[in-house]
């Protein structure tokens, strides 16, 4: 099915199950253990036995040596792979770095050997026994540095992306008020909770992958390419994922290495990456160096405002576009806006959460704040001064769909702003200094093109298969609710199958489009199954209706298990109308913080985030999406840094206590309102993501919150007590 | 130290000195062995969600590779592998323990409770169903370690055993959102559910 215009009224304006909040249909089996996780496959191929990954220890050069025999012949061992001994693999086109194979090294923690042995401990033990000498090369591990090269050296940008309206320059350099600043954000690692895992089995020529992945037929593609062999001859199974952030849009070294393994020692080979090796060895989220300026008139009407970031990556990786919100966000005829990206030995920065926009709106939402302030302005009404009617960076393109004021109305009365104190350091309770920040937040809402099939059986029950993956976004639940409401039947007549490469492919889980594609997906295969139902009773499909279970037609009436057996299958396209739009999700974020006089100790009090995306498939699981990017979102605020050891080049805190993520006692009360819109453009159900939208913004509020706090503005992300204490007011 | 002389590696003993202490008494008590594939294993004993278990591991093992790879108890996850994120979380003898941190041998006798022995889906714990409730998770990994967690968790505050927030030390403690939260920092979620995770404990304490 090809959807080629904005729809109108359809039959989910009057759902019953589609837009009610609804619990996890997955939810006992994920709270009673039952739930099986990738590495937990005890229930596929006998006889499985464990690899262990041996890392790179320099980030540059090549091995000189490997002595392998004594791992070898330690106990128990039934294979070791060394990338010596293996030719490089082929590559794909979803890794910037290679996987595995050769000598050369071109990141830290790098896989150079696999052991496999009968338990976890003696492969653990063996890979201890792995000698490795090094040729080190010397690298560029400091994004600072190359910045400041392509100042005066254009040739250090190997890539750039740059959207010019008007003449910047001039209308900066006239504009009566003017902002200028520079801020930085540091690597950050999606740490997922599940690391990167997979279990592979060899049956003849044919691969199985039992893995934890976002996206099943890029990592299939990836895989075949990879290991040169053809893809139909690779199936991936990834029902359940402890969560990827986007570290697990690509598949990684483990699949690779346990497909290898497998087909080494004749047995089923499983592999869970050691957590230690995660941080260096995968993806990361780009450091940024953003650079913001805006001018102004007198009354905050903005007619300059530049965007402008730079990121470092391989040779041949992309770059992280932190200045990509801008080109959405406000209004202001002479625009620029560009990513810039330099060469690092580091290992592959690539997308996590948001990519661009996520450390983005620490920068641009910041810079207002500090325009508001320059103003004498309230930042909301500044932000409401500065609503564009069309695309700033391309006027000709309509917005599809946008609440973005009403988001900060809203917001505003919820959150009690008017009680904020606009001049910082104001508002004192004992040793706390109290205050509120606010700020914007869109991201992009991408669609791709998402196949299902649904079949129903004799009992009238319906099941759907698709790739689609649910990486904790909700998507069972959400795919069940579209195919009862569709076909009329109750959401526990739905099941649905997940993650398995034999089904019809879909959009996948990333860039916040699963929800929207996936059920767009899984209602067009429903379409042709009614069509296909229709048929069969001899009933008009145009005036046919499907409920509780019944089939109904003028004066006839079957039961839908009637047509069962019976199976349809489709995929939804788009059409090239959306081209016209700019299809985005939009957010007001605020937070209340408490900053310690004494110490800098920054507490979280509240958060709110008001939510504009379009209708809310189930407001229950999507309110976890967002309250879950507030709290990624604080972190990366207060505490996220991967440190890099700029000599060495490596991730130094590569474990889940240096790299720290949030814990309970980090956050405070938090708050969810989603405006109730609908956004005929995107897609029949008429829905957006929100999982990205909810940690595009939150981050700046924080900041901003210190700043009325304490009246410090640290713009070196994240906001640690170091940064803070130095600049703060001395204590009476 | 003549009895250490069986075929327990250097490198097995190094790897803890708390675990090398209590470690002792098992070994003492029985004889190592030798497995088909070259591996020292040792017998232990003990149970598991009400039913006793015994198993010969090597002695390298830890409770949380023991339960999930050896008695194919998956429920318990593996996060990190050294303590740093809650994952492994199980009840051992009415505590809340990392499993990941001890080793199998060490528990010759203990009471191990894990996801699997609160509740099944047919059959769920109250906190089980007040995650569901809730939302109080969303990719489910950490899902079984703070569950256990919780339970064990309100059982201290039960018991009066005051926490880091904790103001009044001369009153009774109270499962008030701060101590919860405080409580439960030992377990990571880093799909961010905690205010979901804090209603549905705040459920079940408030019965
Ligand atoms: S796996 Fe034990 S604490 Fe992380
Ligand atoms: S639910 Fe995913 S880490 Fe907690």
């Amino acid at each position: 099915m090809k959807y080629e215009a904005p729809v109108g009224k359809t039959i989910f304006d009057d759902a019953k199950i589609v837009g009610k909040s609804t619990r996890r249909i997955d939810g006992p089996l994920k709270t009673s253990g039952m739930a099986p996780y990738a590495y937990e496959r005890h229930d596929v191929a006998s006889g499985q036995v464990y690899g262990y990954i041996v890392g790179s220890a320099i980030a540059k050069g090549r091995i000189a040596s490997m002595d392998l025999e004594e791992a070898r012949s330690a106990p128990g061992v039934l294979a070791v792979i060394a990338a010596t001994e293996t030719d490089p693999l082929g590559s794909s086109n979803f890794n910037t770095a290679p996987l595995f194979g050769g000598p050369e090294i071109t990141h830290y923690h790098q896989a150079i050997a696999c052991v496999v042995a009968e338990t976890f401990e003696q492969a653990r033990a063996a890979a201890a026994l792995i000698r490795t000498t090094y040729d080190r090369d010397e690298g560029e591990y400091s994004l600072s540095r190359t910045v400041e090269q392509a100042a005066s050296d254009t040739s250090k940008i190997v890539s750039e992306n740059v959207v010019r309206n008007g003449d910047f320059e001039s209308a900066f350099a006239a504009a009566a008020v003017q902002i200028d600043q520079t801020y930085t954000t540091p690597d950050e690692s999606h740490a997922m909770m599940e690391p990167f895992a997979t279990i592979a089995a060899w049956e003849g020529d044919k691969l199985t992958l039992w893995t934890s992945n976002q996206m099943i037929a890029w990592g299939r593609a990836a895989m075949a390419s990879i290991l040169r062999m053809p893809k139909e001859n690779i199936r991936l199974d990834s029902p359940y994922l402890g969560g990827g952030f986007g570290g697990k849009l690509w598949v990684r070294v483990d699949a690779v290495l346990a497909a290898l393994a497998a087909k080494a020692a004749g047995r089923p080979v499983k592999i869970m990456m050691q957590r230690a090796l995660t941080y260096n060895n995968a993806t990361h989220r780009h450091a940024t160096i953003q650079r913001v300026r805006i001018g102004a008139d007198k009354n905050g009407k903005i007619a300059a405002i530049a965007h402008e970031c730079w990121s470092g990556n391989l040779t041949g990786g992309m770059d992280e576009n932190g200045a990509a919100q801008t080109r959405a966000l406000y209004a202001g005829p002479d625009n620029l806006t560009a990513s810039y990206l330099t060469e690092l030995d580091l290992p592959e920065a690539n997308a996590m959460r948001a990519p661009g926009e996520a450390p983005g709106h620490l920068a641009i939402e910041v810079a207002m704040d500090e325009l508001a302030e320059q103003l004498g302005m309230d930042p909301i009404e500044l932000r409401i001064l500065n609503e564009p009617e069309t695309l700033p960076s391309n006027p000709s393109i309509k917005f599809s769909d946008r609440h973005l004021v009403e988001c900060l109305r809203v917001g505003a009365e919820s959150f009690g702003w008017a009680n904020r104190k606009s001049r910082p350091g104001t508002v004192r309770e004992g040793r706390w200094m109290v205050g509120m920040g606010v700020a914007a937040g869109y991201r992009g809402a991408l669609i791709m093109k998402s196949g299902a099939r649904v079949s129903i059986d004799a009992r009238g029950k319906i099941s759907v298969e698709t790739d689609m993956t649910d990486i904790g976004t909700g998507s069972y639940t959400i795919i069940a609710q579209t195919a009862a409401e569709c076909m009329g039947v109750a959401l526990e007549d739905v099941s649905v199958d997940l993650g398995d490469s034999r089904s019809p492919v879909s959009a996948g889980s990333g860039g916040q489009w699963g929800a929207a594609s996936s059920t767009a997906g899984v209602y067009a295969a429903c379409v042709e199954l009614r069509r296909m139902v229709t048929e069969k009773f001899g009933y008009d499909p145009e005036t046919a209706s499907f409920a509780d279970g019944m089939v109904r037609d003028a004066n006839v009436v079957r039961a839908l298990s009637e047509a069962g057996p019976l199976s349809a299958e489709d995929t939804m396209t788009y059409g090239d109308f959306q081209k016209e739009y700019d299809m985005g999700t939009y957010a007001s974020h605020f937070a209340e913080v408490a900053v310690d006089a004494y110490t800098g100790e920054v507490r979280i009090r509240r958060m709110l985030a008001v939510c504009d995306a379009g209708r809310i498939l189930n407001p229950l699981t999507a309110r976890s999406q967002v309250i879950g990017a507030m709290v990624m979102a604080a972190g990366a605020a207060l505490t996220e840094e991967l440190a890099v050891d700029k000599r060495f080049g490596f991730f130094v805190n590569h474990d889940m206590a240096g790299y720290e993520v949030p814990v309970h006692a980090d956050i405070g009360q938090q708050s969810v309102i989603f405006l109730d819109t609908l956004d005929g453009v995107i897609a029949p159900l008429k829905a957006k993501g929100v999982g990205e939208l909810g940690i595009c913004g939150p981050g700046a509020a924080i900041a901003n919150a210190i700043y009325n706090a304490t009246g410090v503005r640290v713009r070196d992300y994240p906001i640690t007590v170091d940064k803070l204490i130095a600049e703060m007011p001395d204590v009476a | 130290m003549s009895d250490w002389n069986l075929s327990v590696t250097r490198r097995g003993l190094l790897t803890s000195s708390a675990a090398v202490l209590s470690i002792a008494p098992a070994i003492r008590a029985r004889a190592a062995s030798q497995s088909s594939a070259g591996a020292t294993t040792l017998p232990v004993t003990f149970e598991v969600n009400g039913q006793e278990r015994m198993l010969r591991l090597d002695p390298r093992t830890t409770l949380l590779d023991a339960l999930r790879e050896h008695l194919k108890l998956t429920g318990t996850k593996k996060g990190c592998d050294h303590g740093q994120c809650g994952a492994c979380t199980v009840i051992v003898n009415g505590e809340r323990i990392n499993s990941c941190l001890s080793l199998a041998v060490q528990h010759a006798g203990d009471q191990v409770t894990t996801i699997e022995g609160l509740g099944t889906p047919d059959d769920l714990h109250p906190l089980q169903e007040a995650f569901i409730e809730h939302d109080g998770y969303q990719c489910g990994y950490c899902t079984p370690g703070q569950i256990c967690s919780a339970v064990a968790m309100l059982g201290e505050i039960e018991r009066g055993i005051p926490s880091h927030v904790t103001g009044d030390l001369s009153k009774a403690v109270s499962a008030t959102n701060m101590e919860v939260r405080e409580r439960m920092s030992g377990n990571i979620c880093r799909c961010g559910a905690y205010s979901n995770i804090a209603a549905a404990i705040a459920d079940v304490a408030e019965g």
